[in-house]
């Protein structure tokens, strides 16, 4: 069977994730990689799930939990996918700044054109301040300083502060 | 004189209790500029800086450009602090660097200026740093651990136009800050 992705997401209250994994579990479906937080007090699930049933089976089995108009669920079938064989160097990028429109738009578009895979990203919109930090793979050949540099000009161009360098990890 | 025997007594002007500026705000992006130590005015803010730190809950640290001024100067106080180990009490440094720095270990922090989102952030945990006590002019270095090593990093940072969220460990490192009741 094909992996299932389930969004869960809606006003946030206790129980949701034990609901929706208990139906899971029931179902014989096994929650594989997921990501859970509160976006602005919306609770907001993905799950990346496998099991011997159809997507059309497992978003029946959770409509229980949609059934107040709260939350909004969906299930749809997915193409298994292949690790990377070359996940490229990872960096890390920080925006801070005076929110306004296209501050993502345009530092992801310049990642982008050089090249960069964007593996991870949290945005945070704090009062007037915006902060955007995401993980960047480089694939090898990409040259970082100029990335960097043009980062640099496009937040120049936003009123935004960035920082761009490499994502220490520590091996023990 | 040393730093651990140093207060604001020394300074000999009453501080006062300044507005914290609050990101995004220019004067948190750029590097402060060197000061004069005996400068009355550096003499001054090294009070209001102490005066400030000191009513604000939970506060172990001030830079001048928290408070508007684009000087390179900071106050830090981890008395009491539950992570600190070595502690210098009250002191105000002027033009502080670091001279060395090891033993990177990754914590939580937040910053005034920065009120409602804290993130993981590494630095280190040994720490020895250079500056000058406003007044005297004094030349002194800071050799310390712990939590005050974290505090004098994260003010030297301020007083380079960096803040906490240019340090933060990764996208999953960003949180909005609890506030307990």
């Amino acid at each position: 069977m094909s992996p299932i992705a389930i969004t869960v997401i809606g006003h946030d209250r206790p129980g949701i994730i034990a609901e929706t994994t208990r139906v899971l579990a029931d179902l014989g479906v096994n929650l594989e990689d997921s990501t859970m937080t509160r976006l602005r007090g919306h609770f907001a699930m993905m799950l990346i799930c496998s099991g011997a049933v159809s997507a059309d089976e497992v978003e029946r089995a959770l409509a229980g939990l949609a059934a107040d108009g709260t939350l909004r669920v969906s299930a749809r079938e997915v193409a298994a996918e292949e690790p990377l064989a070359e996940a490229g160097r990872p960096y890390l990028l920080t925006v801070h700044g005076g929110d306004r429109l296209g501050i993502v738009a345009a530092l992801t578009r310049a990642v982008a054109d050089a090249g960069g895979n964007i593996t991870d990203l949290t945005t945070r919109l704090s009062g007037e301040l915006y902060v955007v930090v995401a993980e960047v793979d480089l694939p090898a050949g990409t040259d970082p300083d100029r990335l960097g540099t043009e980062l640099k000009q496009v937040s120049r161009e936003l009123d935004v502060d960035v920082t761009f360098g490499p994502q220490e990890a520590d091996v023990l | 004189m040393s730093v651990r025997d140093w207060s604001e007594r020394e300074l000999g002007v009453q501080g006062r209790v300044l507005d914290v500026v609050r990101a995004p705000h220019p004067v948190l992006s750029s590097a402060s500029r060197s000061v004069d130590p005996a400068d009355p005015r550096v003499i001054q803010l090294a009070a209001d800086l102490v005066a400030t730190m000191r009513v604000s809950p939970g506060c172990v640290g001030l830079a001048g450009c928290q408070v508007g001024a684009d000087l390179h100067m900071f106050s830090v106080d981890v008395t009491g602090h539950p992570k600190t180990r070595t502690s210098h009490g009250t002191f105000v440094l002027c033009n502080a660097r670091v001279v060395e720095a090891t033993r990177k270990e990754k914590a939580r922090e937040g910053c005034m200026s920065v009120p409602d989102l804290t993130g993981d952030v590494k630095r280190a945990t040994r720490l020895t740093v250079t500056g000058q006590l406003p007044g005297s002019g004094e030349d002194v270095t800071v050799e310390t651990d712990a939590f005050e090593a974290r505090a004098l990093l994260h003010e030297i940072d301020h007083c380079d136009g960096f803040l906490f969220l240019d340090r933060v460990a990764g996208a999953h490192a960003l949180y909005p800050r609890k506030t307990y009741l």
